[in-house]
């Protein structure tokens, strides 16, 4: 091992292209930049995961004994704008994207490599513009800011906060543009549409949602700010303003944004199915082409979110159809990654092990989603924790399932190290148990009727709720385990291999990791993707699950 | 205690409690089917055709149209029944039956506000006679809240500047949680109360008793118009002197505005009127009537509201006198003016 890493040392990469603090902070390499984000992003999902694991032990019980009614009211506020806006929004495309959109597609980086680094820098300053507000007192308007309370009620930082979100808009829209440039103009030769990965799809999708939704939450929380701190009546019925217009205007973006966190791990998921059944997407073209479906639908359901504001019958109709619309194309997805195993050759590493995780829970989150759509049912579970537990599954049980899956299948070309095999295995257990535990109560709560953002709640809630903290401590664990074995594999891990899974794909046809400028010949494309063929032996197949 | 039972499902106690959870109960079903199916499709390959070499590879195939487009048909033509099942549930709930009787609710940081049509108020919690349809007829004084009784399976939002509405019809005597489900600051966890379903007679008995006690909403509302002054320039009766346009049989028309508009007299139209009387100018009148904003409580215009619909039983005596008087010297439109008027009949 000894001698393999000292020869792979030798080997220049994008890692040993300067040490200093400035070729970091200043770096121009897509690489080097997801690296950034992947460091930055952690931290906040750590910090957002310390919140809800204090939401959870409040809710050990039906009293309110740990913290304060407003104390709890910030820790749900800010639990969800740091998961939202600096976690889960940023999580696939900043960190995976921002590494393979170019690797992918045959290209030496991305189509404005300064923008790029401009895009991680407003995303630190939104970050402390919203840490700012965190360490001065937080803010207690829930991540929806619904009006009036947070332009007239709230005693709390909610211009701050509303700034950084505001501020964190720009970063994603300038990652979205650089996505849909590079992914037009920097194509490898013979790299044609219908040859793009089914991430590179998905991603397409993506920046199309974040380039054109995006403004709008922006200007949104703009009028909050103007009507806060000017008194100009646009939300407030006070000062004339319309409250509804708000929650038109913020799901506008935000429910688009939900498909911004959830199809990029749709595009990590297709990559790991093809490369651990070592086969061709079944239905290709229908994936990718659901992924286009569901950036254009998205735009048309956000009413959905308004059923029970006293918005029109009528509309809220034609919201409830559109919203099953939509879910069709998440349905082909399903179909098509199951379809995919059927005469497969599958192995069991731990990137598979998320992947099968994902389409578990996805469903679930998913199926919940149409019940959800279902007016004569929403009558009941909207605003309950029915509402909680189907989001977590598609955000959690979907995104970061995807995005664990995915740093796992590509921490060897990221870092040239393997990890522990048996360690990653189990976390990628405790987290699919853990996670069930968490959020499968909340769905039997929901239905009883316990409204969500309660503080203290009635005691024949307390069951569940007690088994929904034990899960969360599971899944604490099953988070915490790849912290530990991924740092160690940094120091100890042994070399990686170019392509230590066997898999297809441009990013496994250069070194682990890949030189400055990814590829050191020129990149010519001429098979479709997955084009995995039984005469061909497969190279470069490597023992990777030795601790 | 309670901690040693495990609810699943919370009690039925209203007429359409029922027909949400056969709805639940249907999609369950359906989700189970289709989660268990793709679990056992997914545990079957994975098993039959895990890697037994390292140099194995899968078999690809291309994909089968009318595969994909069965996987795609089937679960679009279950949604969709279940969305007219869905969309028919929501229109019942939200369509009062003709025999409702319409109390009304305030909600405020952190409390709920009930009237009775009978006159009796109550904080938190409601009184209601078993079998009997109850319209509530809500609005809030400061946030966004929602008012929500699981037991009844229904939920509305409680807007400030409009009314929203709900209805239901207790099939069951019992206490049941009433909820506050809308995020509303701080004690948001603690606008709790509940809905108390009594015996017909155990009502009347509570009614007539000890409980707060006072005018029905439409006396209430009929002192209110006089002592407010509305009555100086909204005739009430025919031949009348008017600055303002007659009430009489207002509620539920069309009314006509400058510029040939027209508005659906509605709740959220006449506490406009109250409250905004500049933004809907009735055709013909003069924009004279001052603002009652900040003079009369949320719960004063509900009861001015109650006393206009009231009126709107009554024939409209007022037709003949529905001439614009446009020789209305606007030196006497200071102190009391007009705003709202019946359109003229079409």
């Amino acid at each position: 091992m000894d001698t393999n890493s000292a020869a792979a040392l030798d080997r220049p990469s994008y890692l040993t292209d300067g040490y200093g603090w400035k070729s970091w902070l200043l770096t121009r390499d897509h690489k080097r930049i997801a690296i950034l984000y992947l460091v930055s992003i952690t931290f906040f999902f750590a910090l957002g995961g310390i919140f809800a694991m204090l939401i959870r032990l409040e809710l050990l019980t039906p009293e309110g004994d740990l913290v304060q009614a407003s104390t709890y009211n910030k820790l749900f506020t800010m639990h969800g704008v740091i998961m939202v806006f600096l976690f889960l929004i940023p999580s696939i495309p900043a960190t995976l994207g921002n590494f393979f959109v170019p690797l992918m597609i045959g290209a030496k980086d991305l189509a404005f490599p300064r923008i790029n680094l401009l895009s991680w820098y407003i995303y630190i300053l939104g970050g402390a513009f919203t840490l700012w507000a965190l360490i001065h007192g937080g803010v207690d308007t829930g991540w929806t800011f619904y009006t009036p309370f947070s332009t007239t009620y709230s005693n709390t930082y909610v211009v701050s906060t509303a700034l950084g979100v505001f501020i964190l808009g720009f970063s994603s829209i300038l990652t979205g543009l650089n996505f849909i440039v590079t992914i037009h103009r920097m194509r490898a030769p013979g790299m044609t549409w219908f040859r793009l990965p089914l991430f590179i799809w998905a991603h397409y999708a993506t920046s199309l949602i974040m380039v054109l939704g995006t403004p709008v939450i922006a200007v949104t929380l703009l009028m909050v700010a103007v009507e806060r701190v000017l008194h100009l009546g646009l939300f407030d019925p006070k000062l004339g303003g319309d409250p509804i217009l708000f929650q038109h205007l913020f799901w506008f973006y935000s429910h688009p944004a939900v498909y911004i966190m959830v199809l990029p791990g749709m595009g990590v998921i297709s990559e790991l199915i093809a490369a651990f059944a070592r086969k061709r997407i079944y239905g290709y073209r229908f994936v990718a082409f659901s992924s286009m479906a569901i950036a254009v639908l998205g735009f048309l359901v956000w009413g959905h979110h308004l059923f029970l504001t006293g918005q029109s019958v009528y509309a809220a109709t034609i919201f409830s159809v559109i919203s099953m619309l939509v879910a069709v194309p998440s349905a082909i997805k399903v179909f098509n990654w199951t379809a995919t195993l059927y005469e497969g050759s599958i192995s069991f590493q731990t990137p598979m092990l998320y992947a099968l995780g994902f389409i578990g829970l996805f469903t679930i989150g998913g199926l919940t989603g149409v019940m959800l759509a279902t007016l004569g049912l929403d009558l009941h579970v909207h605003d309950t924790y029915f509402i909680i537990a189907h989001f977590h599954y598609v955000m959690v049980g979907g995104t970061i399932m995807a995005y664990l899956g995915g740093l796992h299948y590509w921490w060897p070309k990221m870092t040239g190290k393997l990890y522990a095999g048996f360690a990653s295995k189990l976390s990628a257990l405790l987290v699919f148990v853990g996670f069930n535990l968490t959020f499968f109560p909340q769905f039997i709560l929901g239905y009883l009727g316990m409204p969500r953002r309660y503080w203290t709640y009635a005691p024949e809630f307390q069951v569940w709720n007690v088994l929904s903290t034990a899960g969360a401590s599971i899944l604490g664990v099953g988070y915490l385990l790849p912290l530990c074995y991924l740092t160690w594999s940094l120091f100890k891990g042994k070399q990686a291999d170019a392509n230590p899974w066997g898999a297809k794909g441009l990013e496994w046809q250069t070194t682990s990791p890949p030189p400055t400028y990814n590829f050191d010949e020129p990149v010519v494309v001429t098979e479709p993707p997955y084009s995995y063929v039984a005469e061909q032996h497969v190279v470069g197949q490597q023992e990777v699950e030795s601790a | 205690m309670s901690s040693f039972t495990l609810p699943f499902f919370p009690e039925e106690a209203s007429s359409i409690a029922g027909e949400v959870d056969a709805m639940f109960a249907v999609w369950l079903a359906i989700s189970l089917f289709f989660t268990a199916l793709i679990a056992a499709l997914i545990l079957i390959f994975v098993v039959r055709y895990r890697r037994r070499a390292d140099d194995e590879v899968g078999k690809s195939e291309h994909a089968g149209i009318w595969l994909e487009v069965t996987w795609s048909v089937i679960p679009l033509l279950i949604m969709l029944a279940m969305f007219a099942w869905g969309a028919k549930v929501f229109f019942v709930a939200h369509r009062a039956p003709a025999d409702a009787v319409e109390y009304w609710a305030f909600g405020k940081q952190w409390m709920w506000k009930f009237q009775h049509p009978e006159g009796n108020r109550e904080i938190n919690h409601l009184h209601v006679p078993l079998g009997q349809a109850i319209k509530l007829s809500m609005t809030s004084e400061d946030v966004i809240h929602d008012f929500a009784v699981p037991a009844f399976r229904i939920k509305q939002d409680v807007n400030p500047g409009t009314y929203t509405f709900t209805w239901f019809r207790p099939t069951r005597i019992g206490t049941y949680h009433l909820f506050c489900d809308q995020y509303c600051g701080a004690e948001h966890s603690k606008m709790v109360g509940s809905v108390i379903v009594m015996d017909p007679r155990d009502y009347a008995a509570w009614l007539a008793g000890g409980a707060a006690a006072g005018q029905s909403p439409v006396a209430a509302g009929a002192q209110l118009f006089s002592s407010l002054a509305c009555v100086t320039c909204h005739e009430m009766g025919p031949g009348r002197f008017a600055r303002g346009p007659s009430l009489q049989g207002l509620f539920g028309r069309q009314v006509v505005l400058e510029g040939g508009r027209t508005v659906l007299a509605d709740e959220a139209y006449i506490r406009e009127s109250i409250v905004q009387p500049l933004a809907k100018i009735v055709k013909g009148w003069q924009p004279i009537m001052p603002t009652y904003q900040g003079q009369v409580s949320e719960e004063q215009l509900a009861q001015l509201i109650a006393f206009i619909k009231s009126l709107g039983n009554a024939p409209a005596m007022a037709t003949g006198a529905e001439h614009p008087p446009g020789t209305l010297a606007p030196g006497d439109s200071g102190i009391t003016g007009a705003a709202s008027a019946p359109a003229p009949q079409k």
